[in-house]
């Protein structure tokens, strides 16, 4: 070994225990040199060994009649008809956008891009979950607000991925530590899918697309896993610097060279760069690799072999080409413009090999890269006090009706997100059925007639609540909104965005959100085919309010008949469709009153949720229904509101219950002819007029209603 | 009738463009690094940002080995239209008159658009009633359309509709010979009712049908 040995105290400035440094020593017969303790202390991270939720994720249901690729791959993947497969994945870049929002929201795209193309398929859609502190209070959320949409557009709009949908919540626990989740869809006829497993000792490892530069040195560990504190401002230069331009010629050249089967193996270089994708290569494919940093072509001169190995520089891509192969593949990639490198070889023994110029720099087992970090248990315990404190107050609590409903609509959690979304192009691709605001779930056109729906949902404040039924109702959430465009769940995604793990009420919150989703799962029979955690986020005013968010796709088989939100023809009958049972805690109307995210959330009956959601997805796709949105934040009021404004026309209605408390997942707001909406459940009330009325509560001219909705976040864009 | 679509490293609805062009037509690609435009009846440089647009928009692209043979097509009176990028390009190779200014709100925007159609004596609009109003998205951050001298105008924003502040609400324009047009909407996304409007469909009409007219005329 030419590299010194590291110094005895180098492994904890780079976030190793003094347990794991021993554990490395043990299996490694030897004390790691400093190379190879850099690309170890990558690897067991928590970013990329998910050490502290590994074992807890293998509670989430993975199989399906539909799935095609599980987790473990760079995506998911479910069949869609047709010999179609679509790859899908929602991941994190919390933490770099934290630091920097434009550059780190921008290369979250270009990561989750690259995740979904390295299974072969084209990307078809962006959706992206985004959560900061109140906007009215902090001139910092507002700068990390602009420059993230700014970033997630500059990314997305330039490399011809329309961006299809989204969320967008606010809460001061996310003040320091802002969320930015990107998911995407990919689509790949099912004989084109590859896998990420190194094959065939003696076959080439090429590198595809940018130089490796100083960018993103020891971003896994430096930013992914650990909290945030407040001078931070050293960690910018831990920030990769996106290129869509080169991204969007690597995309082309590697379609391209998958359509002419020139590859044995494909996988994207995310966290932990080079290292990190090289020893997944290698260990899924029991086999070794050679890499040789001299080859590998630099951006800067002067770096260590170890700065070219865990560089995290965006837009490159792994592959393993067959010698005879190679000169196509140069081919290929010269036409696209896109720089192609042979840097090393398979080889039989599994294990990760670096070398500088013929001496062997470091020389890792991928065994021990790749299995031999602990996984830990959490040590969950139920806090006894309340972890987050009172929003400030927005109402006083004794404001009419009206009054609310016109605060609620115009707060910046519920108000139209037109600011946001006008920034992003959702129709690029020629495929976008139902843009933002037309309908509860995106919907892409297939080229069978058929359609896929994705939605992408999560809320903080109700999982604060109560852990278990807070992530529960994401699912069921996500899977109403399906419904509304008439779509059949076929796969779910997940990124769970956590605090620190190793402090038991996080623990908790995580374990309960886990079993939450997975007994939403079973009850609606959806598989999660991949996923993300993002944990540690928390500021020294705690950690952000739990929030898991999950993405999912589905399909509906006629594109034409996929539902709108909006109220559609006067006259038309209202009707309530589902179980519905809203109570007050961990609403919007709490948080505006400025209650603490508590309280017993209402327990679902899955088989009730199952149920509603198939009548209203039938009455859809039949086209007996004109209209379905599901009722959520702000609870009935909001979604009639939200019907009205988007359809241009009033409603008069009796509400049979609470206007303004919530129990989301389960329960509709639907219209159409009389027969066809009584036979789902009870009529509440007609579509006409210029007002939304509520019969004994509130009447407010749907004008009005329309002018608090537009301006509620436009104010702070 | 056979289309030309441009493809730039960059461009990101030349397949749109392609699939629009084939509701009236034939279509083909055409590789930006090659001269041979292969015998097409019209050009279409399409949206996108070509070679990345770091540097202006459309700046890069006008020196592309296609653009040579494109400047040449349209000097002999070949049609070329530009969508967006392609409007940005053909204004950055002077086959178009004016410029193309950062939106004045400084960002990207989408939206759907509604258009008056106010020059219909051309041959990509010769099938749009002069009166006629169009609804087409715009997607753009660069798409503030302004030119120190009088222009041909051939499109304009319908009050309250103009979405980057472009002189006289300014959304296409055309050379003075009236074969190259150009226009920051995207009417390749407004040709299928399924995934929105079919006004778009009537520019892509009237380039087949001028050309059907003038081969029955000849």
């Amino acid at each position: 070994m030419s590299a010194s040995t590291s110094s005895p105290s180098r492994h904890r400035q780079l976030g190793l225990t003094d347990e794991e440094h021993a554990l490395i020593v043990e299996r490694l017969g030897r004390e790691p040199n400093n190379t190879e303790l850099a690309m170890l202390s990558l690897m067991w991270s928590e970013h990329c060994a998910y050490k502290h939720s590994r074992r807890l994720l293998r509670r989430l249901p993975t199989r399906g009649e539909h799935v095609v690729l599980g987790p473990g791959e760079n995506a998911g993947a479910v069949a869609v008809g047709d010999g179609l497969a679509l790859a899908f994945k929602v991941e994190s870049h919390n933490h770099p956008s934290a630091v920097e929002p434009f550059q780190g929201a921008a290369t979250g795209v270009g990561g989750i891009l690259r995740d979904v193309f390295a299974v072969g398929a084209r990307p078809i859609a962006v959706l992206d979950s985004l959560r900061f502190g109140e906007p009215a209070r902090s001139p910092r959320s507002r700068y990390l607000l602009e420059r993230a949409v700014a970033g997630i557009g500059h990314y997305g709009n330039s490399v011809g991925v329309p961006t299809v949908g989204g969320e967008l919540q606010f809460d001061p626990s996310y003040e320091q530590n802002c969320l930015v989740n990107v998911m995407c869809l990919g689509l790949a006829p099912r004989r084109r899918l590859i896998r990420s497993a190194a094959a065939g000792p003696g076959n080439v490892l090429m590198l595809l697309g940018a130089l490796t530069g100083r960018d993103g040195i020891g971003g896994a560990s430096v930013l992914a896993s650990a909290e945030l504190g407040e001078a931070d401002e050293h960690k910018r230069p831990s920030v990769q610097i996106g290129d869509p331009f080169t991204e969007k010629k690597l995309i082309e050249c590697c379609l391209e060279l998958l359509e002419r089967d020139l590859l044995v193996a494909l996988q994207d270089l995310g966290a932990a760069g080079l290292t990190s994708s090289a020893s997944e290569m290698a260990a899924k494919g029991g086999v070794g690799l050679d890499i040789d940093v001299c080859r590998v072509p630099l951006r800067e001169p002067g770096m260590a072999p170890f700065e070219i190995m865990i560089s995290e520089s965006q837009e490159r891509m792994l592959c393993v080409v067959a010698p005879e192969r190679v000169a196509s593949v140069m081919d290929v990639c010269e036409r696209w413009e896109v720089p192609a490198t042979p840097i090393g070889s398979v080889t039989e023994e599994p294990r990760l090999r670096v070398l500088r110029r013929g001496t062997v720099v470091a020389e890792l087992p991928t065994a021990v890269l790749i299995d031999a970090c602990p996984l830990y248990d959490l040590h969950p315990i139920q806090p006894a006090l309340p972890i987050y404190g009172p929003p400030p107050a927005e109402l006083r609590g004794d404001e009419p009706p009206a009054e609310t409903l016109l605060a609620l609509l115009g707060s910046a959690g519920l108000a139209s997100r037109r600011p946001v979304f006008e920034q992003y192009d959702p129709i690029v691709g020629s495929r976008t059925v139902r843009r933002p605001e037309q309908a509860d779930a995106a919907v892409l056109a297939l080229p069978d007639g058929s359609a896929l729906a994705v939605a992408i949902d999560g809320n903080g404040r109700r999982v604060a609540c109560d852990p278990r039924q807070g992530a529960a109702d994401a699912v069921y959430e996500c899977a109403a909104n399906l419904a509304c465009v008439g779509a059949e769940p076929l796969g779910l995604t997940n990124c769970l965005n956590f605090g620190n793990p190793e402090k038991p009420h996080v623990a908790w919150q995580l374990s309960e959100a886990v079993e939450g989703i997975a007994e939403a799962c079973e009850a609606l029979g959806i598989p999660v085919v991949g996923g993300n955690v993002s944990l540690y986020n928390e500021s020294p005013a705690g950690p952000i309010l739990p929030t898991p968010i999950v993405g999912i796709v589905g399909r509906l088989p006629d594109a034409a008949a996929a539902g709108r939100l909006a109220f559609a023809r006067e006259g038309d009958a209202i009707g309530l469709v589902g179980r519905f049972a809203p109570s007050a805690a961990g609403s919007e109307l709490a948080k505006l009153r400025g209650q603490p995210p508590a309280g017993p959330l209402p327990v679902k009956e899955s088989q009730a949720v199952r149920d509603a959601q198939a009548k209203v997805r039938d009455g859809i796709r039949s086209r007996a229904l004109h209209s379905a949105h599901d009722i959520a934040e702000g609870g009935l009021a909001v979604a009639l509101a939200e019907c009205c404004v988007a359809g241009r026309v009033g409603a008069r209605v009796h509400a049979p219950v609470e206007v303004f408390g919530e129990d989301p997942g389960g329960a509709f707001v639907v219209s159409g002819p009389r027969e066809a909406v009584a036979a789902l459940g009870p009529v509440i009330g007609t579509v006409g007029g210029e007002e939304l009325r509520i019969e004994g509560v509130l009447s407010v001219a749907v004008s009005a209603l329309a002018a608090a909705w537009e301006r509620g976040l436009a104010r702070f864009v | 009738m056979k289309f030309g679509v441009v493809r730039f490293p960059g461009s990101c609805d030349e397949l749109d463009a392609l699939a629009a062009a084939r509701r009236v037509g034939e279509a083909v690609l055409l590789w930006h690094a090659e001269r041979d435009l292969q015998g097409v009846d019209a050009v279409i440089i399409p949206g996108g940002f070509s070679y990345g647009d770091y540097l202006r928009a459309g700046a890069i692209a006008r020196f592309a080995p296609v653009m040579e043979a494109v400047a040449e097509f349209a000097r002999d009176g070949g049609l070329v239209l530009g969508i967006c990028n392609g409007f940005q390009v053909l204004c950055e190779a002077r086959l178009l008159p004016g410029a193309l200014l950062p939106n004045t709100s400084l960002r990207f925007v989408f939206r759907q658009v509604e258009l008056e159609v106010a020059d219909a004596d051309t041959p990509f609009t010769c099938a749009c009633p002069p009166d006629r109003r169009l609804s087409i998205p715009v997607k753009h951050t660069t798409g503030r359309y302004f030119s120190p001298e009088p222009v041909r105008v051939v499109l304009r924003y319908a009050p309250g509709h103009n979405p980057n502040g472009s002189q006289d609400d300014i959304a296409g324009v055309c050379n003075e010979a009236g074969n190259v047009f150009g226009l920051m909407p995207h009417p390749e996304h407004a040709v299928d009712p399924l995934t929105g409007s079919t006004d778009g469909l009537s520019i892509f009409a009237s380039i087949a049908q001028g050309h059907v007219r003038q081969h029955v005329l000849a």
